[in-house]
């Protein structure tokens, strides 16, 4: 990299339109919906009166119940997009890393669901879990387990965690394809001098693989992480926003602001959620820069 | 990893190997056929009749009878056709559109020192992760504003907007790769920045610009909330809002949903077996380095 000669205005002159583009339609939305979220609007348009609460769309957040139920739910898609597709992805990855002919047929059909969208994926789960034809309940029939049908998206206890696992039905393939990349970082000396020192597959794993994987694990947990965060279209495609139980803050934001009319009070829900997921964006966003700014 | 497994392999003995081998094809597959059943239901399914459907609950049997019909009458009748077509107007003017722009950006980026270019790359990576609820409503007023609003414009143009995050990260990326002597050269023969940029670093770029534009197209294509927000006229709608509205409509007609969503599920999934590996190099950014 040099100083451009002629002159400072150079790299300005490459980056105006993309960053004229990425301010208008990112950067001051951001500002944006922070500002309205200290207002109470009922019109989304200009020029719309709106009055300033403060932090009252805040405080009345606390206190309502459907905001609780939103939280708690998307808890519940944070921990279990952690617990389950990091760990049952870093297990396929390591299966599949084999050199046995057919592994790439495999990883290739692994990878499908991931490139699906969740309008596809959605329409596709919503008949399995339908009560009377679904394919859930059908097997669990053919195998005996009667007692364990369930109506899985009309009962309150069990649609979240059934739009859960949809989410982790495609997660885990994106998972295995980052720990796949980063197995091919683990030098195949590095493993075999540990086998000569007669170390066990085991203290292999844990005290080679592992902390040369420390790389793909924060790009794995962050990564999902903040999807668990956005997570919006299976929810939208499998309940349309009207089943008030599996609601999360990307939902009830939707549906605060676009069905309820209710402008200040959305963006505040946005906020919160903006919140919650700047921390995480802020360890991907230095771990990525840990590698590519000194290069 | 080559090198990893022969090693590996090489200390075993043949008896163990075989083991190995074995159990790697019996995991392999029946995690494989395990993960797959759903969609291996779709395509039974949407081959199905209604009868068929309604007698067997068995949705993983193989079709007794395989109705292709059934793929015309989603296409034509329940109107498939117009949302496929909705979908490429929006996708490709915003594929190549976020590709072009963002070219620009990691130019910028990777070969000059200014103040602030750290800051404007940190700028481009953490936007890309943000909820977008943060700018529905923004975006929302902004294309009202402009008049883009319930356009194709309006969509295309939030996506290239967007995209310019991922896009420009991804691009500098590949670009500081490239030899600086490339860019020093032609200048000290008087070249200009811009003629730098558009006969030595794009022709340069193309390989990885099409990688990422492989990326860029299934993610566009796949898109539910924007179109969601920005258009209101059905016939404007791309395929994922088709098929939402159709999960609604004909909720009992599954092998009517089935095809649809085979038919929205048909050129993501025709790009990524042809490109695979330019979709996972982009897929795997920053996962590989030790």
């Amino acid at each position: 990299m040099t100083k451009p000669k002629k002159g400072w205005w150079v790299p300005w002159a490459f980056l105006a339109l993309p960053l004229a583009l990425y301010l208008f339609w990112v950067i001051m939305p951001i500002f944006q919906s922070l500002a309205f979220s200290f207002t109470k609007r009922d019109s989304i348009f200009y020029p719309a009166g709106a009055t300033w609460v403060g932090l009252k769309n805040f405080a009345r957040l606390f206190q309502d119940s459907q905001f609780i139920v939103a939280l708690v739910n998307n808890f519940y898609w944070l921990i279990l997009f952690v617990l389950v597709p990091v760990p049952l992805g870093l297990f396929i990855a390591m299966l599949f890393n084999n050199s046995y002919p057919g592994e790439r047929i495999y990883k290739t059909l692994f990878y499908l669901p991931m490139t699906l969208s969740f309008a596809v994926i959605g329409t596709i789960w919503a008949w399995i879990y339908s009560p009377d034809f679904g394919a859930l309940n059908g097997f669990l029939h053919v195998i005996g387990l009667d007692s364990l049908a369930r109506p899985w998206l009309g009962d309150r206890r069990y649609m979240t965690f059934a739009l859960i696992f949809v989410g982790v039905w495609r997660q885990v393939p994106y998972v295995m394809i980052l720990y796949l990349a980063g197995l091919k970082g683990v030098p195949g000396e590095l493993v075999e001098a540990a086998m000569i020192d007669g170390a066990s597959w085991g203290q292999r794993f844990r005290h080679v693989v592992i902390p040369m994987l420390a790389p793909a694990t924060v790009v794995a947990m962050t990564i999902s992480i903040i999807d668990s965060l956005r997570a919006f279209d299976i929810i939208y495609v499998m309940t349309n926003t009207k089943a008030r139980a599996a609601e999360v803050l990307a939902s009830y934001m939707y549906s605060s602001a676009f069905a309820y009319q209710d402008f200040g009070y959305g963006s505040a829900i946005a906020v919160i959620q903006f919140i919650i997921t700047l921390g995480f964006i802020m360890v991907y966003v230095n771990n990525q820069l840990k590698n590519e700014l000194e290069r | 990893m080559a090198t990893t497994t022969a090693t590996a392999t090489a200390t075993r003995s043949p008896v163990k190997k075989t083991i190995f081998a074995t159990l790697f094809y019996i995991l392999s597959t029946a995690l494989v056929v395990f993960w797959l059943m759903p969609i291996v239901i779709a395509v039974f399914t949407s081959v199905k009749s209604m009868d068929e459907i309604m007698s067997n609950q068995k949705m993983w049997a193989v079709p007794k009878v395989w109705i292709w019909e059934n793929f015309s009458i989603a296409w034509n009748k329940v109107g498939m056709s117009r949302y496929v077509l909705n979908t490429f107007i929006i996708t490709l003017p915003s594929v190549v559109g976020t590709l072009l722009v963002s070219s620009l950006s990691a130019y910028a980026l990777a070969f000059y020192k200014f103040r602030f270019n750290r800051t404007i790359l940190i700028l481009f990576v953490s936007g890309m992760l943000i909820p977008f609820q943060m700018l529905l409503i923004p975006v929302f007023r902004l294309s009202d504003t402009l008049g883009v609003r319930n356009s194709y414009l309006g969509v295309i143009l939030f996506h290239v907007a967007f995209q310019l995050g991922f896009c420009t990260f991804f691009l500098r990326n590949f670009m500081k790769q490239i030899p600086f002597s490339l860019v020093e050269a032609p200048r000290i023969d008087g070249a200009s920045d811009f003629m730098i940029y558009r006969r030595i670093i794009l022709p340069l770029s193309i390989s990885s610009m099409a990688a990422l534009g492989v990326l860029e197209f299934t993610w566009i294509w796949n898109d539910l909330l924007w179109s969601l927000i920005l258009l209101q006229s059905d016939s404007l709608k791309p395929i994922t809002l088709g098929l939402a509205n159709m999960q609604g409509e004909f909720i009992s007609n599954y092998n009517m949903t089935a095809a649809g969503s085979i038919i929205a599920a048909a050129a993501p999934l025709g790009i990524f077996l042809i490109f695979q590996r330019y979709f996972i190099e982009g897929l795997t950014v920053g996962a590989e380095k030790g």
